[in-house]
């Protein structure tokens, strides 16, 4: 499974969960157009540490947090292997 | 105070009730004539006044040696097995001490302590002697991190509780416990076991616990204790099956309401009772009534314990509390108005209440206080759970997130995990506050379990 494909799923789990009506998922949709609130990114990061064994908000401290699922996705992309 | 008002352990002891033992899984002492037997080499007399160190590497001499020290000895101190010997030093100083019982009398030769007594098995012959004095009882803290605290009883405090029950019904009960009786909760059991006229059966950590079990059986065992996470343990090992006591206690823990269940279902003829109790509270109750927590009804003065709740955690004063922590910078063990506070942080559901964890335990959600126990309980009561684990994992995005380790029922199918695993979390969310529903769910083999029995919580 890709890293996207990953992401995207935990995404929509934690959607479900949460009761969150996610709109659409695209690249340039706003993190916060999706709904989630801190708590459930604070979820969707934990549960990706977990399945990718890779948080990379915590590694480097200069990365900004993501403004668009796109820049989501890519922080785990990007993440050297 | 004269001597003759004075009870010690040998005061309890007599030679008219035959057939009494204390057993460990090699040795079996008869209780009956015991009086009249050493396990100090005939040397009692020399700690006659003495602050005396028990540290032995069993139980089964520690329990001999407490019974023919107490009431000659002027105090003498438990060393649990799990004591850090960096500590020893400065629990020493603290208590004073200047005898040592001890199995390793080499280890003891160049210290500052001068009188070293060997404790040894088979016993000896001896002359039974006269009790001298009221002994001071000092046991140790469990669950702190630094040097733990030392804590001064009378045995009169230790065995309040089993003098108030009153005598114990014929026949004469054989108790066990899984816990060490060099700590609080496992010496309750040696004490009622020797006050009520019957046997014991001690734990050993280094046996199976199919072994274990089994050396219960054979012994007849009829009344047994232990933390709600030593009968997790049990429960989770199938060794259940095969053994029936009367008599299920569970302490040191908070007991929820599906240990309390599942110690039913596994033993349906047994009676199954928590009690509350700390090494400084002493025992404040028992709760027969098979559900977690206790009538709200207990709170007041009640078989001469006084209970109060204050800023949310329990408070106790009775005569089976500590007198003090003895030391250079000890700390006052109760407030001003001779009340101790147990740390135990209890909510008022309905007309009971509910033990929500320990005060020292509470872990930072993004700025909001969990305590672990809560949200275990409700994990817990998915039938597929045995034992469970919360804590607090850093995020980056709240500060913190819960996060729980969970223990499935053996043989559990490994195709159903995350249907359970969803379950747990619906089950979480309904009885729950959104930040204290776990985040991630582990399932894991195992838990630790500190030597004193309670789930470990060092991370936490």
């Amino acid at each position: 499974m890709s890293v996207r494909s990953k992401v995207i799923e935990a995404i929509q789990q934690i959607a479900k969960e949460q009761h969150v009506t996610l709109p659409a998922i695209s690249d340039d949709l706003s993190l916060h157009e999706t709904g989630f609130d801190s708590l459930a990114f604070a979820i969707l990061v934990a549960r990706l540490e977990d399945e990718t064994g890779v948080d990379p908000f915590t590694i480097s401290e200069d990365v900004a947090f993501p403004a668009t699922v796109g820049d989501f996705v890519r922080a785990y992309e990007n993440v050297p292997a | 105070m004269s001597p003759r008002e004075i009870f010690a352990l040998r005061d309890h002891l007599g030679a008219e009730l035959t057939g009494r033992t204390l057993s460990d899984a090699h040795d079996v002492v008869s209780l009956t004539d015991i009086l009249s037997h050493t396990v100090l080499g005939g040397r009692l007399r020399e700690l006659s006044g003495r602050a005396v160190l028990l540290k032995l590497s069993d139980q089964l001499r520690s329990g001999l040696a407490m019974i023919e020290l107490d009431g000659i000895a002027r105090r003498m101190l438990l060393c649990p097995p799990d004591l850090n010997p960096t500590h020893l030093d400065a629990l020493i100083a603290d208590a004073g001490i200047d005898a040592v019982v001890t199995d390793e009398p080499d280890r003891w030769a160049d210290t500052g302590v001068s009188l070293v007594v060997t404790a040894r098995l088979p016993l000896q012959a001896t002359v039974p002697v006269r009790t001298e004095r009221a002994t001071e009882w000092l046991m140790l803290t469990s669950g702190t991190s630094g040097v733990p605290k030392i804590v001064g009883h009378t045995l009169e405090a230790l065995t309040g509780a089993i003098v108030a029950e009153g005598p114990a019904r014929r026949p004469a009960p054989v108790w066990a416990t899984f816990y060490d009786i060099r700590r609080y909760g496992g010496l309750q059991i040696f004490l009622r076991a020797v006050l009520s006229g019957g046997s014991m059966v001690l734990s050993d950590p280094y046996e199976a616990l199919g072994d274990h079990v089994a050396r219960l059986n054979a012994r007849g065992v009829s009344h047994i204790s232990g933390t709600p996470s030593h009968w997790r343990k049990l429960l989770m090992s199938g060794s259940a099956a095969q053994f029936k006591p009367g008599y299920v206690r569970l302490s040191g823990e908070i007991a929820d309401q599906a240990v309390l269940d599942g110690l039913r279902a596994a033993f349906p003829h047994s009676s199954v009772g928590h009690a509350y109790a700390s090494t400084e509270a002493g025992v404040g109750f028992a709760v027969n009534d098979g559900l977690e927590g206790f009538p709200a009804n207990y709170l007041g003065n009640r078989n001469g314990v006084e209970m109060k709740v204050l800023d949310g955690s329990l408070r106790i004063r009775s005569t089976r509390t500590a007198h003090a922590y003895i030391g250079r910078n000890a700390a006052a063990l109760t407030d001003g108005d001779g009340f101790v506070d147990s740390g135990d942080i209890v909510e008022l559901r309905g007309d009971r209440y509910y033990f929500v964890g320990r005060r020292g335990g509470i872990i930072n959600i993004g700025g909001l206080k969990v305590h672990p126990e809560e949200i275990e309980a409700v994990i817990n009561r998915h039938p597929d759970v045995r034992m469970s684990r919360a804590k607090s994992r850093k995020s980056p995005i709240t500060g913190g997130i819960v996060v729980a380790d969970v223990i499935l029922a053996d043989g559990t199918d490994q195709a159903r995990v995350k249907e359970i695993r969803e379950q747990i979390l619906d089950q979480c969310r309904a009885q729950l506050a959104s930040h204290k529903v776990p985040a991630v769910i582990r399932f894991v083999e195992a838990l630790d379990v500190t030597p004193a029995g309670k789930l470990a919580r060092t991370d936490a």
